[in-house]
């Protein structure tokens, strides 16, 4: 329990420490929000869809959550370059702990992120359901925050250097975010289209976050979160697997 | 304390490390020299659990390395050739992160993180991120992060490394002084022959993966008509200088193996 504490409280020190981090990370949803949530909200409304800031508002945490938590599982490879990896390898812990310390503590840092995008979007004329609707929202950010940073961790163990780092974020974490329905309806679309979104774990985060927060979901809360507590089981368990193999 | 019989190690084609053996007693300071690329840093990661051996035995307080894993690692404390702090966080909270790592109860790690601070000079800046420390305040502090789950044996490979005479005397009369208190057994490599002459006990010199010698300085001295460790050293190793850039890719490509999980 101290080794998954003291790490979870390491990731959490390192999060509150790098104040510019967190406000980079925050440009990218504030950009969407406002340049497509009000750019593109007459052609939604015409479109019979009802209020963008609305529907864009769920997707837009859940984009947070991706992004936090992705890097703060590759944040191990920094890890590797400054050497502290190697304190963790030689100590005389389990592996599996240090992993479910370290990504517990990412999955932390990825909810706080999207509590603040919370608040902006209610800034920005969002407004949720209801407010009893929150705990099953944060319950699905919680979700979705362990399926991304084990992700990640797993991603810096195989990958050894920060060249292979643009290909990820190219074709792996963008298309995530895009195939998610984070910001745009999934239906009525090319038969392709709908095959690749429905791989993409990201799309039952979101429709459950739409779920908790605005009380309509396509594929149903339940099933949103089975899916998703698979997922988190899978990739950690990966991501432990692929880390009890990488080596000082 | 350590027992080596017999130890190899190949990458490949490559042989690190043949036919190794040693011994070092409990409380022993013993000093590992030899050229760069002759096989230091692969022993110590052998002797500290991070590679296996490909054959040979190691006994480290009587449990094998290989087989022992998590009790060795409670056994030793290792100060590596790299830095290996956390930047963001400050001394204090490094030292109490390695505590709760090896399973130090809180009041210990307290206080025996406060006594080490004090002995190694870094009490004042205890508060302060690592990131703001220059290179000899790092290593104090990867030192005394080493004994604070108060090891039976301490590696230190090549700690001296970059830092000037002033920092390197300290240094080597603070881990002496600790040798002298709880009678940790010290096992260090430097490329500064003069620190092993004053420092160590015992003096095993490696080159080409095997060991060329062993025995006190002044055993090595007289056995080679010299005068100085250095001019010792050199006769047993011969003046030629090592290609270095072969070295550093043929590591390279073994770190390269092992990220990728392969021995």
């Amino acid at each position: 329990m101290t080794t998954i504490y003291i790490l979870w409280l390491r990731q959490l020190k390192r999060y509150i420490r790098s104040k510019p981090r967190i406000i980079a990370s925050l440009g990218q949803p504030l950009l969407y929000l406002f340049g497509f949530g009000f750019g593109f909200g007459p052609v939604f409304q015409k479109a019979g869809q009802g209020n963008y800031i609305q529907f864009l508002a769920p997707g837009m945490i859940g984009m947070t959550i991706l992004f936090t938590s992705i890097f703060s599982g590759i944040e191990l490879m920094f890890d590797r370059q400054f050497g502290f990896l190697k304190e963790m390898l030689v100590a005389p812990q389990p592996r599996l702990l240090l992993m479910i310390g370290r990504t517990l503590g990412g999955a932390t840092t990825a909810i706080f992120q999207g509590t603040i995008v919370i608040v902006i979007c209610i800034i920005a004329g969002y407004r949720p359901a209801s407010l009893s609707a929150l705990p099953m929202a944060f319950l699905f950010m919680a979700l979705v925050a362990i399926v991304f940073t084990a992700l990640g961790t797993t991603i810096a163990c195989v990958l050894t250097d920060m060249q292979g780092f643009q290909m990820i974020m190219g074709f792996l974490i963008m298309p995530i975010f895009f195939l998610s329905g984070a910001l745009f309806p999934l239906k009525g679309l090319p038969a392709a289209m709908e095959f690749l979104t429905k791989i993409d774990p990201l799309t039952y985060g979101v429709d459950g976050l739409r779920g908790a927060m605005n009380g309509m979901s396509t594929f149903g809360s339940g099933f949103d979160f089975l899916v998703l507590s698979v997922i988190a089981l899978v990739f950690m368990a990966i991501g432990a697997r692929q880390f009890s193999r990488i080596e000082a | 304390m350590i027992r080596v019989e017999h130890l190899t190690k190949t990458f490949g084609e490559v042989q690190a490390v043949r036919d190794v053996s040693f011994d070092v007693g409990a409380g022993e300071i013993f000093a590992f020299l030899g050229p760069n690329g002759a096989g230091k840093t692969t022993t110590i990661k052998m002797l500290t659990t991070l590679l296996r051996p490909t054959s040979g035995r190691i006994e480290i307080d009587g449990l094998d390395p290989a087989r022992q894993q998590l009790e060795v690692r409670k056994r030793f404390g290792i100060v590596f050739q790299d830095p290996s702090l956390d930047d963001e966080l400050t001394a204090a909270e490094n030292l109490d992160l390695h505590g709760a790592l090896y399973h130090v109860p809180r009041k210990v790690r307290v206080e025996r993180g406060e006594s080490l601070l004090k002995l190694f000079e870094l009490w004042d800046r205890r508060n302060d991120p690592v990131k703001q420390f220059s290179g000899g305040m790092r290593r104090r502090l990867e030192i005394a992060r080493g004994l604070l789950h108060t090891p039976k044996i301490i590696f230190l490979d090549e700690p001296t490394l970059g830092l000037d005479p002033q920092t390197r005397n300290q240094l080597w009369a603070q881990v002496k002084k600790l040798n002298e208190e709880e009678r940790v057994t010290v096992f260090l490599t430097t490329h500064y022959m003069d620190e092993a002459d004053r420092v160590a006990h015992r003096i095993a010199i490696i080159d080409h993966g095997t060991i060329v010698a062993q025995g006190t300085p002044a055993e090595l001295k007289a056995q080679t008509n010299s005068e100085t460790l250095e001019q010792a050293f050199l006769s047993l190793t011969g003046s030629s200088i090592r290609d270095e850039g072969a070295e550093s890719n043929r590591d390279l490509r073994n770190m390269a193996q092992m990220w990728r999980g392969r021995k």
